[in-house]
């Protein structure tokens, strides 16, 4: 051997060694496949977007989400989704990459005072236009995030939840039919106020035949991540409120 | 096989049954436990774990005499975290439905105590070309485990294999929920999986005396 394994300053040099060729090892790797990450990641929003206003495979496969494929999702998102809106206070713009706007960045320029820039898809399906809203809040863990699709009358026409990091089997199933189906035809106005679908335990109504409560079946074990549902749609709903008003059918 | 001298071949077959990292060392129960509701993701988890395990044995086994001895858990981490972590990468480029499926359980191929185990019992002390085999062989000792128990969760929990309706259809009530069987919600929950552990130890210590342990 022609170092002493066992000195101080070979311990030091190998670790500094070790960490310059594991980081610069693991630098090229991100960057080098980040491009496919980031298509990957944007066709599952286009996949997700599609999902809630009901333009899936799901067919009558009753248990698992179906999106449509990844092949011909472009191709889709166009035809189905006919405006693309960025809502900031009064002014309502077109802009179709909307969908490409990261809502946390919005969230920090919020906080720090900017005018946010709310996105909203319209999409158009069988005559029926569908106003799909992106949110993301908080779950147990980490982030939470979804799309709601509403009509003109503020019905839930469709959801798609999904999560980073919630506990698997409990909190993580927010992303399965049995926990999204229940939204479908829940209105999220009580009267003329924007209370959104709330996530509950023990209001009396776990197949969910009662679609006037603003309320769905929690999952059992994760009630802050149920809770973190409720919150991030109420809050979202408060943000879009001023635009929703314009579009609902007032009777 | 010429390639394979008889110390080798042991080397891989052990594991798989009188020397395996779950039954007999007892190793890397943790993600026995976590993963196995279904059979896919045992699957895929076993092809990681052997990823992993073979290349970050020949990484540790071609430093060994270079690794300082004070910081060697500390080097025997980072190369299991940067190799878990081109494991993760890789997938969310080629394969980011399964990505997203696993993206809890990648993360946990550090944890795995079988990889520890195995750089520290036995990369460290040999040649590259046996902790090769030596990692191959317990990974897939390990995998063989995980899905044997995979199948029986999957199958006996959601009447499913590979997420194909092998039973017939629990709400049409078709195939053998005509006759009244119900799934067992039970082995979908993480204790089935240790208990399902126990059994295999149980046939295979009852097949092979040699593996019962003196008290």
């Amino acid at each position: 051997m022609a170092f002493d394994t066992e000195k101080n300053s070979y311990t030091v040099i190998f670790a500094a060694i070790m960490v310059v060729i594991v980081g610069s090892l693991l630098a090229f790797m991100a960057s080098s496949l980040s491009d496919r990450i980031s298509e990957n990641e944007r066709l599952e929003k286009q996949q997700n977007i599609l999902y809630a206003m009901g333009v899936n495979e799901n067919g009558d496969d009753e248990g698992s989400v179906n999106f449509v494929s990844t092949s011909t999702v472009a191709g889709e998102f166009n035809k189905y989704i006919t405006e693309q809106l960025i809502i900031e206070g009064e002014e309502v713009t077109k802009d179709e990459n909307a969908y490409l706007i990261d809502l946390k960045k919005e969230e920090t320029r919020a906080k720090a005072g900017e005018v946010r820039r709310l996105p909203l898809f319209i999409g158009e399906k069988d005559g029926q236009k569908y106003y799909i809203i992106p949110m993301r809040g908080k779950g147990l863990w980490d982030a939470i995030w979804g799309f709601m699709s509403l009509d003109e009358n503020m019905v839930v026409q469709g959801v798609f939840f999904d999560h980073a990091g919630e506990t698997p089997g409990l909190g993580a199933n927010i992303n399965q039919r049995y926990f999204m189906d229940d939204f479908i035809g829940e209105s999220v106005l009580s009267g003329s106020r924007y209370v959104g679908v709330a996530v509950t335990k023990g209001n009396n109504d776990p197949t969910n035949e009662r679609k006037d409560d603003n309320a769905v079946d929690a999952l059992a074990g994760s009630t802050i991540t149920g809770d973190g549902v409720t919150a991030m749609i109420r809050e979202t709903l408060k943000l879009y409120k001023p635009y929703l008003e314009t579009i609902r059918v007032k009777n | 096989m010429a390639l394979l001298s008889k110390k080798d071949t042991s080397l891989i077959l052990d594991p798989l049954s009188d020397n395996n990292p779950i039954t007999i060392q007892v190793l890397g129960i943790c993600s026995a436990l976590a993963i196995t509701a279904e059979l896919k993701a045992s699957i895929v988890m076993s092809i990681s774990v052997l990823f992993v395990m073979g290349m970050g044995n020949v990484v540790i086994s071609l430093m060994r005499n270079i690794i300082p001895s004070k910081i060697r858990i500390i080097v025997q981490l980072v190369v299991v975290a940067t190799l878990v972590i081109i494991v993760d990468q890789v997938l969310k480029a080629f394969a980011y439905e399964l990505s997203k499926t696993l993206s809890v359980f990648v993360g946990l191929i550090i944890t795995n105590c079988i990889i520890m185990g195995r750089f520290e019992a036995f990369a460290l002390a040999n040649g590259t070309w046996r902790s090769f085999l030596d990692g191959i062989g317990n990974a897939a000792g390990y995998g063989v485990i995980l899905i044997i128990i995979g199948f029986f969760r999957e199958l006996l929990g959601s009447g499913t294999l590979l997420g194909y309706k092998v039973l017939g259809d629990p709400i049409a009530k078709t195939g053998l929920y005509a006759i009244g069987y119900e799934n067992n919600g039970f082995m979908l929950l993480s204790p089935m999986a240790l208990i399902v552990v126990g059994l295999i130890i149980w046939v295979q210590r009852s097949r092979n005396k040699d593996l019962i342990e003196e008290n």
